[in-house]
C-alpha cells in the first residue's frame, strides 16, 4: 500500500516536470518576453541589459531548472498584462472556479448517478426510454449554448436568476466564497447546470451500463435468492460494485469541470481562473498562461491519485494483494 | 423413500410451464411437470442441459429471468400458494423458507462485502436478531459448515477463500435464516472433484440435521444416487421418470434412463464399454411429436411417434413411456426409414 503510494507520487513528479517542460518552452519560445515588457522606444541596449538581468541569456537547462524552483515556491513572475504576481492573480481567482466547479460536481452527482441507477434497473420502462433520449440532447448540445438558453429562459424572461457574474460573496480573508449569501447561491445556479450538464448525462450513462452489466452477476441473483430487500440489493449490492468504473470517470471529470470551466465562465462572465486564462491568450499573456498550464496539470495528478486511493477503499481485493491472497485451506 | 401418505408434501410443483416468449413464437422449456418434495426429502433432478431443471428450480424460488415466465401450472410450499405471490411477499419467503445454491461459488458471492457482512445481513434481514446475536450465528455457521479458524474468517474477502471454501460459506448463508427447502443447482459442478464429495457431504449432513429438504438439481448421476431418496429424470422439458432412487439407477423404466445408467461406469463391473444414446436432445423449437425422445429411442413403436405419453405407474416409479401403458408402443418401426 505504502510502496503503491510512492510509486505514484514518483509517476506525479514526472507528470509535473513534463508539464513543466512544456510551460517552460511556452515561456521561451512563444515570442521574445522583453518585446512583451519594453515600449517600442527602448532602445536594443536596454533591451539587452534586461534581458541579462532577467537570465534569458543562460543555457535552456539553467533557465528551466531556475523555473522549476520558482514555480515550486509558486513564483510564476510578474503578469505582462497587469504586473501583478502570476501567484496572486491566480490565487484570487481559484475560490470562484473551485466553488462552480464543486457545485457543478455535486449537481452531476446527486442527480446523475440515481438516473444512472434508474434507468439501469429498469431498461425498459418508458421514463427510463425518456431520460436516454433527452440525455442526447445533453450530450450533443454544446455547453455555450445551453449556457446561452438559460440565460435567456430564466434570467431575460423569468428574471428568476442573474445572467453573469458571481453575485454577492463573502471574504473569508484567503478565501471569497458563494455559500454564505443568498444572492452568492443563486448566482451559481445557472453556471453549474451549464457546466454540469454534459458530464451529467456522460455519468448517467456510464453508471446505467455499469448497472446493467452487474445485475446480470450471479452475486445479485445470488442475493435476490437470500431474499434480501431490493433497495439492499440496488444500492447495497448491484451499485457498490459499478464504483470502481464510475469513481475513475467521476475523478477525470472534475478535473475536466476545473479545466475547462472556460466557456462557462466566459458565458456568464465568471470571475475565475477560465476567463483569467482567455484574458490572458488574448494579451499573450505568457507567464499566466504557463502557470495556469502547471496548475491544471497538478490539478489532474492529484485527482489521480485520489481516485487510485478510493479504489483501495472500494475493492477489498486491490487491498493485501501481496500478504494474504487465498490463504490455505 | 416414497413420500408417506398421511403427511402433507412440503412442496408441491403441479403442472407447471415455463415458457419463453421469443420473437419466432412461444417456447416452452418446462411442460407439465408435477413433483412432491416431503419434509426432509432429498430429491434429485438429473437431466441434460436444457432439460428444464434449472428452469424449474428458479421456477420454484421465483426468480426465472424475464422474458421466462410461468405459463400455467401451481407451486405450493407448506401448502400455500407461492407460484403467484407479489415479489415483495416472495422476496420474504426466498431465504427464509427457501434456500438456495448456485452452481459457482467463485461468482456466488458478492466480491466487496466480507463473508460475515453477507451472512449478518440475510440473517437480519429475515429473522429479528441484533448485530451481535446476527454475528454470532454468523459464526455458528460458519463453524458448522467446516470452515476453520472461523473466528478470522469471517471478517476476510470472498476472494480470500478457495472454491471449497466458498461454497461451504454459500451453503451457509443458503441455510442462515433456517428454510425448510434448499435448492441446490450443480452445487458442486464447478468444483473440483475431489472437493465435489466434501461438499455433498456436508450439505447432505447438514440438511439431516436441520430437517431440511433438498431439490438437488444436477447432471451427475453419482452425486444422486449416493445423496438423494429420489430422483425424477427430465428430458426436453418434461419428467421423463421419477421414482426413489434405488429402483431408478437399478431398474430404470424409461429407455432414457436407461440409457443414462448405461453411460455410467462402475466399479467392480466389468463393461466391454460403455452405451451411449444417439443423437442429441431436441431443440425446444423442435420436439417431435408424439414422445420426445422417440428419435433416440431404441424401443420405439408406431403410438410413441403420435401419441404422447404421460407419466405411468411402472414399478415402485412413475415413468412417461408406453412401455408401461398397456397398450404398448405400437407396431414397431424399421430403424431405416426413420434415419431418411
Amino acid at each position: 500500500m505504502l510502496a503503491f503510494i510512492l510509486r505514484r507520487l514518483a509517476q506525479a513528479v514526472i507528470v509535473m516536470l513534463t508539464v513543466g517542460i512544456v510551460a517552460f518552452f511556452l515561456f521561451r519560445y512563444i515570442g521574445d518576453p522583453i518585446n512583451a515588457m519594453v515600449g517600442q522606444d527602448t532602445s536594443m541596449e536596454e533591451r539587452e541589459q534586461l534581458r541579462e538581468k532577467l537570465g534569458l541569456n543562460d543555457s535552456a537547462p539553467v533557465q528551466f531548472l531556475r523555473f522549476i524552483g520558482n514555480a515550486v515556491q509558486g513564483k510564476f513572475g510578474l503578469s505582462y498584462r497587469t504586473s501583478e504576481p502570476v501567484g496572486r492573480l491566480i490565487l484570487e481567482r481559484v475560490p470562484a472556479t473551485l466553488e462552480l466547479a464543486f457545485c457543478a460536481a455535486l449537481f452531476i452527482l446527486v442527480v446523475g448517478v440515481p438516473m444512472g441507477v434508474y434507468t439501469g434497473l429498469y431498461p425498459r420502462h418508458w421514463s427510463s426510454r425518456l431520460l436516454q433520449t433527452v440525455s442526447l440532447i445533453g450530450v450533443s448540445l454544446p455547453p455555450f449554448l445551453i449556457g446561452i438558453l438559460l440565460i435567456l429562459v430564466f434570467a431575460v424572461t423569468l428574471h428568476w436568476l442573474p445572467s453573469f457574474g458571481r453575485g454577492q460573496t463573502v471574504d473569508l480573508g484567503w478565501w471569497t466564497t458563494n455559500f454564505l449569501t443568498w444572492k452568492g447561491l443563486q448566482a451559481l445556479i445557472l453556471p453549474s447546470i451549464t457546466l454540469g450538464l454534459f458530464q451529467l448525462t456522460l455519468i448517467m450513462r456510464l453508471v446505467r451500463s455499469e448497472m446493467l452489466e452487474v445485475m446480470r452477476t450471479d452475486y445479485i441473483k445470488f442475493a435476490r435468492a437470500r431474499g434480501l430487500t431490493n433497495r439492499a440489493v440496488n444500492f447495497g449490492h448491484a451499485l457498490k460494485n459499478t464504483l470502481v468504473p464510475v469513481i475513475t470517470v467521476a475523478g477525470l471529470q472534475l478535473g475536466t469541470l476545473i479545466a475547462f470551466a472556460i466557456v462557462t465562465e466566459t458565458v456568464f462572465a465568471w470571475p475565475g481562473v477560465g476567463q483569467l486564462f482567455i484574458q490572458s491568450v488574448q494579451f499573450a499573456d505568457i507567464p499566466v498562461m504557463a502557470a495556469y498550464l502547471l496548475l491544471i496539470g497538478l490539478l489532474f495528478v492529484v485527482i489521480n491519485l485520489a481516485v487510485d486511493l478510493l479504489y483501495f477503499a472500494v475493492d477489498p481485493r486491490l487491498r493485501n494483494q501481496v500478504g494474504s491472497a487465498r490463504e490455505a485451506h | 423413500m416414497a413420500t408417506p401418505s398421511n403427511n402433507p408434501p412440503l412442496l408441491e410443483v403441479k403442472n407447471l410451464r415455463v415458457e419463453f416468449p421469443t420473437r419466432r413464437g412461444t417456447l416452452l422449456a418446462v411442460d407439465d411437470v408435477s413433483f412432491d418434495i416431503a419434509p426432509g426429502e432429498v430429491l434429485g433432478v438429473v437431466g441434460e442441459s436444457g432439460a428444464g431443471k434449472s428452469l424449474t428450480g428458479n421456477a420454484i424460488i421465483g426468480l426465472l429471468e424475464p422474458p421466462g415466465r410461468i405459463a400455467a401450472g401451481e407451486i405450493r410450499l407448506e401448502g400455500r400458494r407461492i407460484d403467484n405471490l407479489p415479489y415483495e411477499e416472495m422476496r420474504k419467503v426466498r431465504g427464509a423458507r427457501i434456500g438456495a445454491i448456485f452452481q459457482d461459488p467463485l461468482t456466488s458471492l458478492n466480491p466487496l462485502y466480507s463473508v460475515g457482512r453477507q451472512l449478518v445481513e440475510t440473517i437480519q434481514t429475515h429473522l429479528p436478531l441484533s448485530a451481535a446475536d446476527a454475528r454470532r450465528r454468523a459464526l455458528d455457521l460458519l463453524k458448522e459448515v467446516g470452515i476453520p479458524g472461523a473466528e478470522t474468517r469471517i471478517d476476510h474477502y470472498p476472494h480470500q477463500f478457495s472454491g471449497g471454501m466458498r461454497q461451504r460459506v454459500v451453503i451457509a448463508l443458503a441455510l442462515c435464516a433456517g428454510p425448510r427447502l434448499i435448492v441446490a443447482d450443480e452445487p458442486t459442478t464447478a468444483l473440483d472433484v475431489s472437493i465435489q464429495a466434501q461438499i455433498i457431504a456436508l450439505l447432505k449432513g447438514l440438511c439431516r440435521e436441520h430437517a431440511t429438504a433438498v431439490m438437488l438439481v444436477t447432471h451427475d448421476m453419482g452425486v444422486i444416487a449416493e445423496t438423494a431418496d429420489r430422483v425424477a429424470v427430465m428430458y426436453a422439458g418434461r419428467i421423463a421418470e421419477i421414482g426413489p432412487v434405488r429402483d431408478v439407477v437399478k431398474q430404470a423404466r424409461h429407455p432414457y434412463t436407461k440409457g443414462l445408467m448405461g453411460s455410467i461406469p462402475s466399479l467392480g463391473v466389468r463393461h466391454d464399454r460403455l452405451t451411449q444414446i444417439d443423437g442429441t436432445m431436441p431443440r425446444l423449437t423442435e420436439i417431435p411429436p408424439g414422445c420426445a425422445f422417440n428419435p433416440r429411442c431404441t424401443e420405439r413403436g408406431s403410438r410413441c411417434l403420435s401419441e404422447r405419453p404421460e407419466l405411468m405407474s411402472a414399478g415402485t416409479s412413475r415413468a412417461a413411456c408406453w412401455l408401461h401403458d398397456r397398450g404398448g408402443v405400437g407396431a414397431p418401426i424399421v430403424r431405416e426409414t426413420a434415419d431418411a
